[in-house]
């Protein structure tokens, strides 16, 4: 399972890279294993739209389920992942990296308190199991 | 007589739960409800019980014993002596949700090529295995176009000559939601372009009907220009006898075609069971409710069929479906199949043509007979509206006196169209019917 150390966990399995006052969002190596082949995957915001956390930004749909992708924390949207709908089983081979789904800018830093860090996510999957 | 259950097993059930008796179960009913007696005749023999039903069923008239010419979207066609013959082969006609593909290949070979039809003739990308009717297939796909804007659109434009019970059952749908319905109290004459200052950045679906529900049909291309314009999607419920002859939907912008099924190989049988019919482009089969069927191969390399794209469905996605009804008419699908493949490309022009030529027949005469006006100059399909001297009911019953069951009272629907009459000519009609149809008229006219 990876897990990388430099990145912000929620219990739905989304992840955030924060730097500075913008985050990048997708979901985790666990999310994607779980649903398996994933084909399907529609950005349900747009650039310029303010979403709140734990709002649906992504619909993800794989060989047997649908999930959706909550936002992390609260923020506007400055750039959507395009190539991501053409190629949606990026989501299984680079979950952390070519599969990032939204930017966005946030402003409420005190949001990410909420969130896991790696070794928090490892256990919080640990212990769900 | 069938018992679910033994009385051991009963007791057996009782006492797990730890309750006394079965009445025991019915405590929170109210006493004087609990048992109410009845009141029902003594049992009859099956005899009996057969000779009764018989009466009934005498009483009523059918489209076999009369001159029909009542259409107001069920029609009255002639179906081939096959259909029936295929639909109650046992392996179709005792089936219920066989999805299974390892021992239902036929049942899903037959709603794919049904979907396979439904996309040749409205000219479609993608068909679902069929709704409960033309009704419920309009309404989803007011429920498609809300959910493919993500419920940031929520008005609704529907023509006046949208069928009344399709705009009624959409209403029923949209009941206690925040959805706005607009543009069907416009006057019943009104042509497709009367539609398009109804259209803003808020409208997510525009419906009409082709041929409309008063026959008529109009090229929908200006309005379908100007939907795609302010964004919105465009849905065409369409009579799919009539694309025998017309130019399919896609033609002039369609993003969805719905249509009530009936006429292609479905008895009236006072009103259902019948067919809805949904057919959408490529880019919202995941929006698309319903049951789909697609064609793949299985380990062996063997072509097989399987049901598809489920995720889209509300027992995968709860309650972000599309729709919460899955359910498909499949055994009428079936029917209109077969119908489809039994008349062919060429037959279903012929019948198509057939109405067309016998409605203008009828038309025709009608117009000439003092009294009687024909109530709109457009060019029409199969069905027309004529402006009485009398009021329609009345004329009715002189109809049927002499056979004829008489067309479609609008005034029922439409309070400005007192005393017109709508009606409809099928290839089942002869000269000869329209001829006594056109004589009884000009009966009441002279009276």
């Amino acid at each position: 399972m990876n897990i990388p150390t430099d990145l912000k966990y929620t219990k739905n399995d989304e992840w955030i890279k924060v730097d500075g006052s913008t985050g990048t969002i997708g979901i985790t190596d666990h999310a994607q294993e779980a649903l398996s082949d994933i084909v399907f995957v529609e950005v349900v915001v747009g650039v310029g739209d303010e979403v709140n956390q734990g709002d649906t930004c992504v619909v993800v749909e794989s060989v047997k389920a649908a999930a959706d992708v909550y936002m992390p924390v609260s923020g506007k949207v400055l750039e959507v992942n395009e190539a991501l709908p053409d190629s949606p089983e990026t989501i299984n081979s680079d979950p952390y990296g070519a599969a990032w789904m939204l930017k966005i800018d946030f402003s409420d830093t005190s949001q990410l308190d909420g969130l896991m860090d790696a070794a928090g996510y490892e256990k919080y999957l640990q212990e769900k199991e | 007589m069938f018992f679910p259950h033994t009385p051991a097993e009963e007791k057996a059930m009782l006492r797990a739960i730890g309750v006394g008796s079965l009445e025991d179960l019915f405590q929170a009913v109210p006493a004087a409800h609990r048992f109410p007696e009845l009141k029902l005749p003594p049992a009859l023999s099956e005899m009996e019980a057969l000779a009764e039903m018989q009466e009934l069923a005498y009483a009523n008239d059918t489209a076999r014993d009369l001159v029909c010419f009542l259409g107001a979207g069920a029609y009255n066609h002639y179906i081939p002596a096959a259909v029936d013959s295929i639909l109650r082969r046992g392996e179709f006609y005792t089936a219920y949700t066989p999805y299974q593909p390892e021992i239902s290949q036929g049942t899903l070979q037959a709603i794919f090529d049904y979907q396979s039809l439904i996309t040749a003739l409205t000219g479609m990308d993608v068909s679902n295995a069929s709704h409960y009717d033309g009704a419920t297939a309009v309404a989803e796909a007011v429920n498609m176009a809300y959910a493919n804007f993500r419920g940031k659109r929520n008005r609704f434009v529907l023509s006046p000559a949208l069928h009344p019970h399709y705009r009624d059952v959409v209403r029923t749908y949209s009941h206690d939601s925040s959805l706005q319905l607009v543009g069907d109290d416009l006057e019943p004459q009104s042509d497709p372009a009367a539609l398009i200052p109804f259209i803003n950045e808020q409208t997510a679906l525009v419906v009409v009907q082709y041929p409309d529900f008063f026959g008529r049909i109009y090229d929908f291309s200006a309005l379908g220009e100007a939907v795609h314009r302010a964004g919105a999607l465009f849905a065409v419920a369409v009579n799919p006898i009539a694309l025998g002859l017309l130019k399919p939907p896609n033609e002039f912008g369609a993003d969805i075609v719905t249509g009530e099924g009936q006429p292609l190989g479905i008895p009236l049988s006072f009103g259902g069971p019948y067919l809805g019919i949904f057919a959408t482009r490529k880019e919202y089969i995941r929006k698309m409710s319903g049951r789909l069927v697609g064609e793949s191969v299985d380990n062996r390399g063997q072509r097989a069929y399987v049901l598809t794209l489920t995720a889209r469905e509300q027992h995968i996605r709860r309650e972000k479906a599309t729709s919460n009804i899955c359910t498909n008419q499949g055994l009428i699908a079936l029917a209109s199949a077969v119908y489809m493949s039994l008349v062919g490309k060429a037959g279903l022009r012929q019948v198509s043509e057939l109405c067309y030529q016998k409605a203008h027949y009828a038309a025709r005469q009608i117009g000439r007979l003092p009294g009687y006006k024909l109530w709109s100059q457009v060019p029409f399909f199969h069905e027309f509206v004529v402006q009485c001297p009398a009021p329609v009911d009345e004329i009715n019953e002189h109809l049927l006196d002499h056979g004829i069951l008489g067309g479609y009272d609008l005034g029922k629907d439409y309070p400005a169209l007192p005393d017109h009459m709508m009606i409809a000519v099928t290839e089942m009609n002869s000269k000869e019917d329209i001829d006594l149809l056109v004589d009884m008229l000009a009966e009441v006219s002279n009276d």
